[in-house]
């Protein structure tokens, strides 16, 4: 139905439109005309020079729509123009492929691409690309981490001296004004300390396209997310005990604005075993229900507590979802308006499926639940976004890397471990470093109990024990082979 | 409400995953020179590791995307549990 009404309402605000304009300037077809044509022009032009290299392709036409409305080529210009492009592109490529197995995929790519733009603008010749070529590799090998850089150390350091300078609790508004998000110290504390509940579990849930430009459509399917118990939509709930029942009155805005009837709720009521046939709709009143106690709570505080249980029925909705609430936001390419619900508690495996939604795109700050229905390497994912996020939000910059060996050590053994005693340093093989940390006493005697050894590979129990710690250049130790060198003493003096 | 198959390997934040032959992740640890212990662990319980059917002893590789790298290659290790 409402697809009869749109078009026409769009066409009569389009024509209102074109007509303000039409003095002055062509008309919306004509404009929209003009657009298209050069891009069906160069798409003609492009598909009778074949085999540009797929790389290139989106550059080339992107150039050859540029060439066509502002320097007014013909078409046989277009395709000349359009064979010296590919000409250039397939001399780049000739030249950089060998580094494709050098170089990280990113990498490769912003070289070939940049190679092929000086290309256009510069003659270059082929001996030149072979030297930038070279030097671009040169560069990344060069940076690249040395074998015994004590990575982990940099990163903690990394992590932690921005971490002093946020702002100890801060709660925050993220984008959304009805919610109160944990965000700052509080919240990386969290997700380091691998917590199973985060403190203020949310989700953001993408809908799918019939679902997802349309505000009545996504209102539709918040309702159905939304958790809806007994005491919502009740306004009092009395018992009474001469007639062994409790009366229960129900709001009708509240049912109104939750979509629920009160046969529906009697429907949802009489479910589980303990209500069946217990519950009965009031003949003289459309909003009362009335529920029978059971035969042996007879008493004021049995019944008492009955009700309290009897009103956290849930009577539709997702288990822990507390609030839904439909934001709306624009797609940064069409610019078209779309909705995105946030809702606030999480619960991951029964919002995936719910019908209507994208379950691609559903996202939940509660790394735990993502471990248990996504598995491991999605945690990770997860744990990378969301600290540098609350990094970001603070206006700290952290690199990445950083950010992702933490990640990876989290998630090490196939579970998600915290940093801290009874996770990442809990497991460390050296006595020493896990008594230098947290519980010394504890550590030592457990240890010697077990007769544990230390090695003394690692940084902490080398620094106790006053022995340079085997990181950098102390990597390297140095064996003497006396034979060896008794015969280049030899050789020596054979030859001075 | 109506229950749905979830695909978790669909999901935006699960990477690809594939399990190697036995002659593939010889070659990958050979090339790595780790044992396969040393390797990070996947659960067998884990739902991408059941949802492709790897089974304990097996290699998988994840190819992940990377903001700095573009592209990485990755492999872990099932183990029970």
């Amino acid at each position: 139905m409402s697809k009869a009404g749109k078009p026409s309402k769009k066409k009569s605000k389009a024509k209102a439109k074109e007509e303000k304009i039409k003095e002055a300037k062509p008309s919306v077809k004509e404009i929209v005309e003009k657009i298209s044509e050069p891009y069906e022009v160069v798409s003609k032009v492009l598909s009778e020079v074949k085999d540009i290299p797929s790389e290139f392709v989106d550059e080339v036409r992107k150039k050859l729509i540029n060439d066509y409305i502002f320097k007014n080529l013909t078409e046989d210009q277009l395709r000349s123009e359009a064979l010296e492009l590919k000409e250039k592109a397939m001399r780049v490529l000739k030249v950089v492929e060998p580094a494709k197995d050098i170089l990280p995929e990113a990498l490769y790519y912003e070289l070939v691409n940049s190679l092929f733009k000086a290309c256009q603008k510069y003659e270059v010749r082929d001996e030149e690309l072979i030297i930038i070529r070279d030097d671009a590799i040169r560069t990344y090998l060069s940076s690249m981490v040395d074998p015994g850089e004590p990575v982990g150390t940099v990163a903690a350091q990394s992590i932690g001296e921005p971490g002093t300078q946020m702002t100890l609790r801060t709660f925050h508004f993220a984008g959304v004004r009805e919610l109160n998000v944990t965000l700052g110290l509080p919240r990386l504390i969290e997700l380091v300390d691998a917590k199973r509940v985060p403190d203020t579990p949310m989700m953001e849930i993408h809908l799918d396209e019939e679902h997802k430009y349309d505000k009545s459509k996504a209102v539709e399917i918040a309702r159905k997310i939304e958790m809806t118990v007994l005491e919502n939509v009740t306004s009092s709930a009395d018992i009474d005990l001469t007639e062994m029942r409790l009366i229960i009155t129900l709001d009708p805005e509240m049912l109104e604005d939750k979509g629920l009837t009160r046969d529906e709720i009697i429907k949802a009521l009489a479910k589980g075993k303990t209500l069946a046939g217990r519950v009965h709709p009031s003949e003289d009143d459309p909003n009362v229900i009335y529920v029978d106690l059971p035969k042996n709570y007879n008493d004021v505080l049995k019944a008492q507590k009955f009700r309290d249980r009897l009103l956290k029925i849930k009577l539709k909705g997702v288990k822990g979802i507390k609030k839904v609430i439909p934001q709306e936001r624009t797609d940064p390419e069409t610019g078209r308006k779309y909705y995105v619900l946030i809702t606030d508690g999480s619960n991951l495996e029964a919002v995936l499926k719910i019908e209507g939604i994208n379950p691609s795109k559903v996202r939940t700050n509660s790394i735990h639940e993502i471990e248990t229905i996504l598995g491991i390497e999605a945690a990770r994912e997860a744990l990378i976004r969301e600290i540098k996020n609350t990094l970001n939000e603070q206006g700290l910059d952290v690199d990445i890397r950083h950010v992702m060996l933490l990640a990876d050590m989290m998630t090490r053994s196939g579970t998600v471990k915290q940093i801290g005693r009874h996770g990442v340093v809990g497991e460390k093989p050296s006595v020493l470093a896990r008594a230098a940390f947290e519980v010394t006493v504890k550590n030592l005697f457990d240890a010697s109990i077990r007769g544990e050894v230390d090695n003394m590979r690692g940084i902490a129990e080398n620094v106790i024990i006053g022995q340079i710690a085997p990181i950098g250049t102390a990597l390297v130790e140095l064996k003497m082979n006396p034979a060896k060198i008794k015969s280049v003493i030899k050789e020596v003096e054979r030859g001075e | 409400m109506v229950s749905k198959k979830v695909n978790v390997i669909e999901h935006e934040l699960v990477p690809k995953h594939e399990v190697l032959s036995p002659e593939e992740a010889i070659k990958v640890l050979k090339e790595l020179g780790v044992r396969p212990d040393q390797l990070p662990y996947l659960r067998a319980s884990d739902p991408v590791a059941v949802a492709i059917g790897a089974k304990p002893g097996d290699i998988v590789r994840i190819t992940r995307k990377s903001p700095t790298a573009g592209k990485i290659v990755v492999y872990r290790f099932v183990i029970a549990g």
